[in-house]
């Protein structure tokens, strides 16, 4: 349990959010060319990070925004919080 | 050789005050070479170097465990053992556990404490209703043992459960499945870490792998604390730290890992002889040996490593038990604790080769993997030593991601995973 710092609304408790999962995962630009591989791999697999890793969160019982994340999973800490369609930080 | 374990071990061993029983288990240290190397001192991993040892005549094998035997999911579950599955596929492995289960602590000499008490799962609506009986028809015609059993039935076979129509959520029905039960969760682990011990695996505890090292397509060792193991044949079981393993060797596994947390209460008299459990409110609860009601909750919704879990968690499913059951208003709770399982998006388990040939992955259990335990261990054991999937298990490999052809648990089983 946490406190997060909606980019829109500030600081609320977790438990408004829904987590989205994996950040930057894009939708496929040609699905029809895609192997079925391939699409295992836009559908299913996953880092699953323990440390860094970006995902996108959504403050369902709030503005209902989406936005990115960086927290380490392995303590929970929040390090970032970026809005949709900003570039993820490179570090 | 290892002394038996009988009442007259016991009543000798009396005489030296308890004092003189010898080891359940070596400490070794690695050597340079094994013939495999399992990844995971869990009940899962333990079980797969118990077969492998048994039935398949490997005992040049070791299990590596980061932490401390059983430390991890094993000693963290709520202990509840079942086979009523939905699919053909689930069922066939589920049930193929239950049926070692029901002879383990002969096998293993080693009292695991399995308990055949009964397995409810309560219907709350309508559609619970209609999935749970189509799941008893599913099972019966997979030969496991299922009846529905209608709001008096219930009340009578569990008299603690509030019936009432007047709840927010009303028991409309439910099934019970009574081979179901539970069993002594560190048992399990010990019990198989003696019996694989004896027969001349290398249980080696601390001991963290840091990186599974190749040539080619093919395994050739894994990099630990303790130095580099040779080995060509390499079996994963590292339920919630699957992935992390998985990264070293450059795969990426369809799983997330994610907090799921139980408590339990101060010790009470008997007061629940079965295992209820819930899917629509989510809230699990049996009672253990000792007296502590031992509940279930659910997991948190975000990847963590953390083994904790979100308050509103545990607060929701104590909400669901207390409106259950009204007479624990005034329990108090003990301890409550977190496990990071691993959750495949079809909530099946993965138990399978790779595209890395000597490399072998069982996985993706989620919630539910105690239950599964001794055939988890028979199966994934046959894999590796064969190098092909036994036919039970044959669905549950890696390929289905790819293929399509998923074994959907995700609610069919229409209880708590």
């Amino acid at each position: 349990m946490f406190i997060i710092n909606c980019p829109y609304c500030g600081e609320r408790d977790q438990q408004e959010f829904k987590a989205g999962g994996e950040a930057h995962i894009e939708r496929p630009k040609q699905p029809t060319e895609l192997s079925d591989d391939e699409w295992a791999g836009y559908l299913f697999m996953r880092k699953n990070i323990k440390g860094v890793q970006f995902e996108r969160w959504n403050h369902a019982h709030g503005c209902r925004k989406w936005f990115n994340m960086v927290r380490d999973t392995s303590n929970d800490e929040i390090k970032l919080i970026y809005k949709m369609g900003e570039k993820p930080p490179s570090e | 050789m290892k002394n038996k374990y009988s009442v007259f071990s016991l009543i000798k061993n009396a005489f030296s005050y308890h004092e003189n029983w010898q080891r359940a288990w070596k400490d070794p240290t690695p050597k340079k070479e094994y013939d495999a190397v399992i990844v995971g001192g869990g009940g899962h991993g333990l079980a797969t170097a118990y077969y492998l040892a048994k039935k398949h005549n490997m005992k040049n094998i070791a299990v590596v465990e980061k932490g401390w035997i059983g430390g991890g999911n094993t000693g963290r579950n709520t202990t509840i053992i079942r086979s009523n599955y939905l699919w053909d596929a689930s069922a066939g492995l589920y049930d193929h556990a239950l049926k070692i289960w029901e002879g383990l602590s002969q096998e293993l000499n080693y009292n695991v404490m399995f308990s055949q008490r009964g397995v409810m799962n309560l219907a709350h609506n309508l559609q619970d209703v209609r999935d749970l009986k189509r799941r008893t028809h599913a099972n019966r015609l997979n030969n496991i043992d299922a009846v529905y059993l209608n709001t008096a039935e219930i009340k009578k076979f569990c008299p603690i459960i509030n019936t009432s129509p007047d709840i927010r959520y009303p028991v409309l029905g439910g099934t019970l499945q009574q081979r179901a039960g539970t069993a002594r969760h560190d048992a399990v682990a010990w019990g198989y870490a003696r019996g694989a011990d004896e027969m001349g695996v290398d249980i080696i505890q601390n001991c963290e792998v840091k990186g599974i090292k190749r040539i080619g397509n093919s395994v050739e060792g894994i990099e630990t604390t303790k130095g580099f193991i040779k080995t060509k044949k390499v079996g994963v079981v590292a339920a919630g730290h699957s992935s992390v393993i998985a990264n070293m060797a450059g795969l990426k596994l369809p799983l997330e890992s994610k907090p799921l947390q139980a408590l339990v209460s101060e010790p009470v008299k008997p007061i629940i002889d079965t295992v209820v459990m819930s899917n629509a409110v989510h809230a699990y609860v049996s009672q253990s040996d000792k007296g502590e009601l031992v509940i279930g909750a659910g997991t948190d919704d975000y990847v963590s490593y953390s083994q904790k879990g979100s308050h509103q968690i545990v607060e929701g499913t104590l909400n669901a038990i207390l409106e259950l059951y009204p007479i624990f208003s005034r329990m108090r709770m003990l301890r409550q604790w977190g496990g990071i399982v691993d959750i495949c998006p079809d909530a099946s388990p993965i138990l399978s080769k790779t595209s890395i040939k000597g490399l072998y992955f069982n996985c993706g259990w989620g919630t539910g993997g105690f239950k599964a335990t001794p055939g988890s261990g028979d199966l994934f054991a046959h894999t590796i030593a064969n190098d092909e999937p036994h036919k039970l298990n044959v669905a549950f490999n890696l390929n289905r991601f790819v293929s399509g052809d998923l074994v959907d648990e995700h609610g069919a089983a229409a209880v708590a995973h």
